[in-house]
């Protein structure tokens, strides 16, 4: 596989990687805007913002691109993360006209009416009530806003209620100018196509858009977290849940890999960066010391890249014999164990050997080729995703102890627990 | 499109799976072996079926045959719980086992290398035949397995979605008919379950007759199927003949199922028939209307009418299931509490539209073109043609299925659309199930 890149003159970044083992192609056009560019008052309104760019343009009015695209059997859709807002097509190899086409239409075009507005508010509403009714949603949402005092990451993708109800449509279009320009976007191009060929199409899709206003910097610093922080929310149901976070570096920082090692050996390997593969993880620390003790029902631990530092969280599912101190205490336990003593060899060539069995199965389709390329660059340069692997072999059972302990440390921590009523009356 | 400066590796671009390119063979105790090659990727999937599933469970024992699959992953006679992962973790590979109504489905994931029995590493093929044939069934994962079960049963107490989808399948099919039950079961029927219930469920339904098994990846198809036959060929067991399904009566009047749950936002609601089985003559123009009516673009008709033009739901979207059941054919969504009345008003008028006038012309090149042409993107991964071919197995549709499948969509006709969905779809007599947030008022 080849990787070919361009920057045109309007700032806007262009990677394409050949890859021929399928007749499709999938192309991405990736925006340096999320909940990192939020704050209160306009919680909620990248992903907003994402959704009014589907609402249509003169040339493709609200619906036409989405049954061009399905016409040729593809398909389109958008996300909103934390750095970043993207929209892909994956088609057909001969239709990536068609995908950059209708990108760069909207990339200048799109309009944010009342009408629109209005509308969209109430699904977006309805969107978050759908996540208000999952316990999951409701603890991660108040342990999120307890981690971070000053950081933007402290809030939900979707934003708070308020917000919905309270932004406008002068905000959307403002948000929209400020940020969903040629200087601050990525194109990525994935599939069956000659590299030099799709990088001239997107050359000519792109290339004569102007350069939007420079995009503000965020200067928000989380400071040190310098002792514990618990929030406890309770609901209905019959079900506890725990969920516990601590501050983490950005993607940047070499301790990042060390982290994705330690979280393979105590809560399996996953594939942090979506989609291809799936190990189970009956054979991680947490599993044996929680699940297998009829402790927790199930336990997970996740870390997402980010451009600014992040969190790493361990979730898990309440016994019903047990409660959520118990499980609290037995994670901290687990974490202590990992501060105080080396893992062995063999755990850490475990872990290392599934994230290169997760790396190849998320690297068999077009589509996880395109988002991989574009997700890495939002927070890092082009030798992060190419060391990789490498980067993760490279870590050792000292560095493993080491991030252990600086980071997964009591003072860091912020502790959240759903209580439910049921339970606990 | 031309590539200049990267040659293409040749067989790397594979063309639609058919018989020229797939392997099939029957090994003499009737399980039945489809293999692909796909040397693009370093990695193989193993998925299949044996016919074991809830259709088989004793009266009132409802989740029976989940609960026998949960278990069955949790050791063997020769491997401890923790030997089982150890094996599978350590070489990165994943394996899973779970029941529907008519077939429990298994799967396998790793590295090629790893499929088959090598002096340095486990073998997943081993391992698979290991879980099917020689479960443990040790009491501590017994009561291990039941504690989960029952706590995702009080999760689904929770959820508006999967409550309105359990009382729509009530609804709509009888209680002789194993559709009307959770396959998850209830409380009540998890409990009381032995483990010689388990022993006794393994040991009669779980058997190689009408297994089929299927291996995609980097692989030799001779190669992969000899080796499924030196795993699986001595296998040696039959299991009961299974009675017939009863048939499913048409509604007969309009059924509704209101269901409040305290402390939630969104309501939730389910509509819809028994639908045509897959083998029936209007499944495929139902299929083909179904993608007009309710999946298309974004949501189809009713995504542009309930979404886009009103800004009603965040989801509603339709389903035709197919199957052998048969399924059903529903709408389902997801509306703000307030919007509830309006929706499902929104939602019946377009359903009437819809079996009152023939779809367009254009609707209907729309929805062939993306039907055959989504064909490359669904087959891009080794799990997409896996389970592909399963599909073809399991419905008889013959190893060119996919080869004909554009011809089949062309020839739909938007008149036998409308005549197909008239005979499903009936406005006066449909089930309902709605679940919704508790509206509280004052006591007094």
């Amino acid at each position: 596989m080849t990787l070919t890149h361009s920057t045109l003159d309007n700032g806007l970044q262009i990677l394409v990687q050949a890859a021929h083992t399928a007749p499709v192609v999938s192309s991405w056009v990736w925006y340096r805007v999320g909940v990192r560019n939020e704050h209160p008052g306009i919680t909620g309104i990248s992903h907003w913002v994402e959704h009014m760019l589907f609402k249509g343009t003169e040339r493709w009015p609200a619906g036409s691109a989405d049954r061009a695209i399905a016409r040729d059997g593809g398909v389109y859709s958008g996300m909103t993360g934390l750095d970043f807002t993207t929209f892909y097509e994956t088609l057909p190899a001969d239709k990536l006209a068609l995908a950059l086409d209708i990108e760069s239409d909207r990339m200048q075009h799109t309009r944010i009416s009342e009408e629109d507005v209005a509308s969209e508010r109430s699904i977006i509403i309805s969107e978050r009530q759908g996540c208000e009714d999952s316990p999951f949603f409701r603890l991660s949402e108040e342990l999120t806003s307890a981690a971070y005092r000053v950081h933007p990451y402290g809030h939900e993708t979707i934003g708070y209620r308020c917000d919905l109800d309270a932004i406008t449509r002068d905000d959307l279009e403002d948000h929209f100018r400020r940020y969903y320009s040629p200087n601050n976007a990525l194109v990525t191009i994935a599939g069956d196509v000659g590299d030099d060929e799709a990088l001239e199409a997107a050359q000519s899709a792109f290339g004569d858009i102007a350069r939007g206003p420079e995009t503000p910097q965020v200067r928000a610093i989380e400071p040190r977290q310098r002792g514990e922080r618990r929030v406890v929310g309770e609901g209905v149901g019959e079900t506890d849940y725990v969920e516990i976070a601590y501050h983490v570096p950005e993607a940047r920082d070499r301790d990042v890999h060390a982290l994705t090692v330690l979280n393979a050996i105590l809560s399996g390997g996953s594939g942090f960066l979506g989609g291809g593969g799936h190990i189970t993880n009956h054979t991680s620390r947490l599993y044996r010391a929680l699940v297998d003790n009829e402790v927790a029902v199930d336990i997970g631990g996740s870390l997402t890249p980010t451009v600014d530092p992040g969190l790493y969280r361990i979730s898990a599912t309440v016994w019903p014999s047990s409660d959520a101190e118990t499980v609290s205490a037995r994670i901290e336990d687990e974490l202590a164990r990992l501060r105080e003593t080396p893992v062995a060899e063999s755990e850490l060539a475990k872990a290392q050997r599934q994230a290169r069995a997760l790396f190849a199965y998320s690297s068999e389709s077009i589509s996880n080729q395109a988002f991989w390329l574009g997700f890495t660059r939002i927070f890092a340069d082009g030798a992060w995703l190419a060391g990789y692997l490498d980067d993760l072999a490279a870590v050792t059972v000292e560095d493993v102890q080491g991030v252990a302990q600086t980071y997964l440390v009591p003072a860091n921590r912020t502790t959240g627990w759903y209580l439910s009523r049921g339970r606990n009356g | 499109m031309s590539v200049p400066n990267q040659p293409r590796t040749p067989g790397h671009k594979q063309a639609l799976p058919g018989p020229d390119d797939t392997l099939r063979t029957v090994l003499a105790n009737g399980i039945t072996v489809l293999v692909r090659e796909n040397f693009a990727s370093p990695a193989v999937v193993v998925q299949g079926y044996v016919e074991a599933g809830a259709q088989d469970e004793p009266t009132g024992m409802h989740g029976l045959a989940g609960f026998t699959a949960d278990v069955m992953q949790r050791g063997t006679a020769g491997r401890s719980f923790g030997d089982l992962y150890e094996e599978v973790e350590s070489i990165g590979a994943g394996f899973g086992l779970g029941t529907g109504t008519h077939i429990a489905s298994f799967g396998a994931k790793g590295l090629a290398e790893d499929l088959a029995n090598s002096a340095s590493s486990p073998a997943l093929l081993d391992i698979l035949s290991d879980v099917l044939r020689h479960p443990g069934f040790v009491d501590r994962q017994i009561e291990k397995a039941r504690t989960e079960i029952l706590t995702d049963l009080q999760e689904r107490e929770q959820e508006t979605r999967r409550i309105a989808q359990m009382k729509f399948y009530e609804l709509a099919y009888p209680e002789a008919h194993p559709y009307h039950w959770s396959q998850l079961g209830y409380p009540e029927t998890i409990e009381p379950i032995t483990r010689e219930d388990l022993v006794a469920f393994h040991e009669t339904y779980f058997a190689p007759q009408g297994m089929v098994l299927v291996v995609v990846g980097g692989i030799k198809a001779d190669d992969a199927a000899k080796a499924v036959a030196e795993t699986f060929g001595d296998w040696d067991k039959r299991r009961p003949e299974r009675a017939s399904l009863i048939e499913v009566p048409r509604l007969d009047r309009r059924l509704e199922q209101r269901v409040n749950l305290e402390d939630k936002s969104q309501t939730s609601v389910v509509l819809g028939w028994p639908g045509p089985a897959r083998s029936h003559p209007d499944f495929v123009p139902c299929l083909v209307g179904n993608n007009i009516l309710g999946l298309f673009g974004m949501y189809g008709r009713l995504g542009l009418s309930i979404r886009e033009q009103n800004g009603l739901a965040y989801y509603v979207y339709s389903r035709l299931s197919g199957g052998s059941g048969p399924g059903p054919w529903r709408v389902l969504g997801g509306f703000d509490p307030t919007h509830v009345d309006r929706g499902i008003q929104l939602i019946m008028d377009e359903l009437r539209r819809f079996i009152e006038t023939p779809v367009t012309e254009e609707e209907l090149a729309d929805t062939r073109s993306y039907l055959a042409g989504s064909l490359p993107l669904y087959l891009e991964t080794n799990e997409g043609v896996a389970r592909s071919l399963l599909n073809i197995e399991r419905n008889k549709l013959g190893l060119d299925y996919l080869q004909r499948y554009a011809t089949i969509i062309r020839s739909v006709s938007a008149e036998q659309i409308q005549s197909a969905s008239q005979r499903w779809i009936d406005l006066d007599h449909y089930a309902l199930a709605i679940a919704e947030p508790l509206i509280e008022t004052e006591a007094g």
